[in-house]
């Protein structure tokens, strides 16, 4: 959008502004993330810049916060870090305790979702898939229904049938509130699938199970990886439903945020903060890397 | 069919080689795709059957019903059947008595209590205390009962306890309604500085609305920008979007809180510029301000994503053209650009508003006690209270309303549309 030459001063001064306003609101959605880096490596447990941060003096840094993580919870934090003192850590650590939670539901969660979500997007992708909108508004509704009513909802049923506090009921929980992306996702990337692939690889003689695993899925996966990429950062954001389902043990790196920050909030948690926000850098990176591959591999060229 | 059996010999029918007219034969296949196509659906269909609407729905229920008080006072429930709306006789506080006997042996008189309370507050103890002494009671009751407490002739108490002698009731929708059981038995509106949930409701929306306006406010020169500029560029600013978009939720809330304290970044960079004094650092949480900064932050991509994607669609030439016929750069926008952004506007809209309108973690985060919604306090009624009908009457309306918004943004936009990213 270069400036035309028929510009007067008056929009001249609109263009120049326009750019300044867009520069400020892309500062307002990026900075709170990347300003709680820096205060993670705080060594006075305050959540603001110390004049000795500023000064970039190296004694005003320090990893105190990220060993905090480690040693809390732990028998002997202490004793010297030799063998013992990580197996002590890996066994007692709340964060190793609470990471180990999150990614066990997580994956089994994210595995459910994708799995029944997939083959969900292939019927909906259909051309005589009846009921084709409701049953999408159907699927899709978990994502939009309040997480609190879900939560509550889910409450008085698990107490029913005796499934509040297990992994099992959790992980269901979690594939429910992850399905609506894998349908989106998948659904998105089957829409620009042509269709005569599959017949053609009939034509060949290749019935509908080879068909699907040699034509369809390699076409598809960028989607499904991205869907199933969805899921899971759903489930390991997930703090609400675990509160009301999961039992005191099962404390997942959210629900250990969520307490951190309710009773006295500490530069631990920005440590945990700046950890994740490096995760889900990582994980847009992939997905940004599985759309152009996507995008590639249906032939789209970026104009 | 009928009718081609009959004339078996038609040469105007076609024919497949088993001599099915192939009317019949492409409805059969047709059918038959259809089926495999919904079967694939099947799985997940049960799958969110159970863990989705099965729950929801049995929550639902539980607001139209509480048995605290009707399952354990059996004797007065008879009463009330057989006598309606009288005024309590001597054999009405006899059940009574009796009632509170049973529940005293069965350690149930909390529960009664709790359940008039729910109506009635600081009834409780009524109940409890009365039970303690019920197996000493002796006829005639009424005295008896009422040398306890003189409290228990009450109209309004007899009247909470004759509508909750049913199982079923809409007493938790009127609760949610801010009305009571008044003396004379029916509804009324509650006492001013008891009246918050209509007040919270008003506030939620009100809040939601305003929180819209600022994601379209701060969304749409964003998404403009991103459309207008070579791909190159944009999708590095892209990323810019996308980040917010898939980072923690909590660690973006706790962003807010560091930024925004009282001793915060926000706080000793204004005073740093000198635009405020030490003194007067502004207070940015726990309140409303807290709430709805975090939140436009937190919805603002669910608002740039539609409105990129619509935008991108325009073509650039119909604002070319309207300028080189003599328009106004103003004119232009209001009248050529606007118009084609307006699905992108409302599915924005429509996407943050039902996300805003049910938000629970950013509020209870930094909302305070007047920046809080309406899923804070389901919340507190499902944890603190334990009034659990009350909570998922609550949740019915929001429910509601959330499903008015999700048909209108169907309408409006379509579900297949929606995009991730």
């Amino acid at each position: 959008m270069a400036l035309p030459i028929y510009a007067d001063p008056l929009e001249r001064i609109w263009y120049y502004s326009y750019r300044v306003i867009c520069a400020l609101i892309f500062i307002f959605l990026i900075a709170p993330i990347l300003i709680i880096m820096p205060l993670s490596f705080n060594v006075e447990p305050y959540f603001t810049f110390t004049p000795e941060m500023l000064r970039l003096d190296p004694d005003g840094y320090s990893m105190r916060w990220y060993d905090n993580l480690l040693t809390f919870g732990m028998a002997a934090p202490d004793a010297l870090r030799d063998g013992s003192w990580w197996a002590d850590a890996w066994a007692n650590a709340k964060w190793i305790q609470a990471a180990k939670n999150s990614i066990i539901v997580g994956f089994f969660s994210t595995i459910v979702a994708t799995v029944l979500g997939t083959i969900a997007a292939m019927g909906l992708s259909r051309p005589e898939m009846p009921f084709r909108k409701l049953i999408m508004a159907i699927l899709i509704s978990p994502m939009i229904v309040p997480i609190i009513i879900t939560a509550t909802g889910l409450f008085f049923f698990y107490s029913d049938i005796g499934l509040s506090g297990t992994y099992f009921g959790l992980v269901m929980a979690h594939a429910t509130l992850g399905i609506p992306f894998v349908i989106i996702t998948v659904t998105a990337t089957m829409m620009g699938f042509d269709r005569s692939l599959i017949r053609a690889a009939q034509n060949m003689g290749a019935g509908p199970v080879t068909t699907f695993f040699k034509v369809q899925l390699p076409l598809i996966t960028p989607g499904v990886v991205s869907g199933a990429l969805f899921a899971f950062v759903t489930s390991f954001d997930e703090v609400v439903v675990v509160l009301f389902v999961g039992s005191h043990e099962q404390q997942t790196i959210p629900r250990q945020m969520w307490n951190g920050i309710r009773e006295q909030i500490s530069p631990s948690i920005l440590a945990v903060a700046t950890i994740l926000v490096i995760f889900s850098i990582c994980l847009l990176t992939v997905v940004e890397l599985l759309r152009r591959r996507s995008e590639r591999l249906r032939g789209v060229t970026p104009a | 069919m009928a009718a081609t059996d009959t004339q078996p010999d038609d040469p105007q029918v076609l024919r497949t080689v088993d001599g099915v007219p192939l009317k019949t034969a492409l409805a059969v296949a047709s059918r038959r795709a259809r089926i495999r196509a919904f079967f694939l659906v099947v799985p997940l269909l049960v799958f969110i059957l159970l863990t989705f609407a099965v729950p929801i729905g049995q929550m639902l229920s539980r607001s139209f019903t509480d048995d605290k008080f009707s399952a354990n006072m059996v004797e007065l429930g008879k009463w009330f059947d057989a006598n309606g709306k009288a005024a309590p006789d001597e054999a009405a506080y006899a059940a009574l008595a009796a009632d509170l006997k049973t529940a005293s042996e069965e350690k149930t008189a909390g529960n009664i209590g709790t359940r008039i309370n729910y109506e009635l507050p600081g009834t409780r103890s009524l109940f409890t205390s009365a039970a303690r002494k019920a197996k000493d009671l002796e006829p005639p009751f009424k005295e008896a009962i009422l040398a306890l407490d003189p409290q228990w002739a009450r109209a309004d108490l007899w009247a909470a306890m004759r509508s909750a002698s049913a199982a079923a009731t809409l007493n938790f929708y009127q609760a949610a309604l801010d009305r009571q059981i008044g003396a004379d038995g029916n509804f009324e509106a509650a006492p001013e500085n008891v009246q918050i949930y209509v007040k919270l409701f008003i506030r939620t929306f009100v809040m939601s609305v305003v929180i819209t306006g600022l994601c379209l406010l701060l969304g749409f020169p964003v998404a403009h920008l991103l459309a207008v500029l070579p791909l190159r560029h944009a999708s590095l600013l892209m990323i810019l979007v996308l980040l917010p978009f898939w980072t923690s939720l909590l660690v973006r809330t706790t962003s807010w809180m560091v930024l925004l304290q009282s001793q915060g970044v926000v706080n000793d960079l204004l005073v740093a510029l000198g635009v405020i004094t030490t003194d007067g650092r502004l207070e940015m949480m726990y309140n409303q301000t807290g709430t709805i900064i975090a939140m436009t932050h937190i919805l603002l991509p669910f608002m740039i994503l539609p409105l990129y994607s619509v935008m991108k669609t325009i073509p650039p030439s119909y604002a070319r053209a309207a300028r080189s016929l003599g328009a106004t750069s103003w004119t232009t926008f209001r009248r050529i650009y606007l118009p084609q952004t307006v699905s992108g506007i409302g599915a924005g809209g429509i996407l943050c508003f039902i996300l805003a309108v049910g938000y629970y973690i950013t509020p209870a985060l930094v909302g305070g006690a007047d920046g809080t919604l309406i899923s804070n306090q389901i919340a507190f009624h499902m944890q603190k209270s334990l009034n659990w009908s009350l909570a998922a009457a609550l949740a019915a309306m929001l429910l509601a309303a959330v499903l008015i918004l999700y048909w209108a943004y169907d309408r409006l936009v379509g579900i297949d549309n929606m995009k991730l990213g």
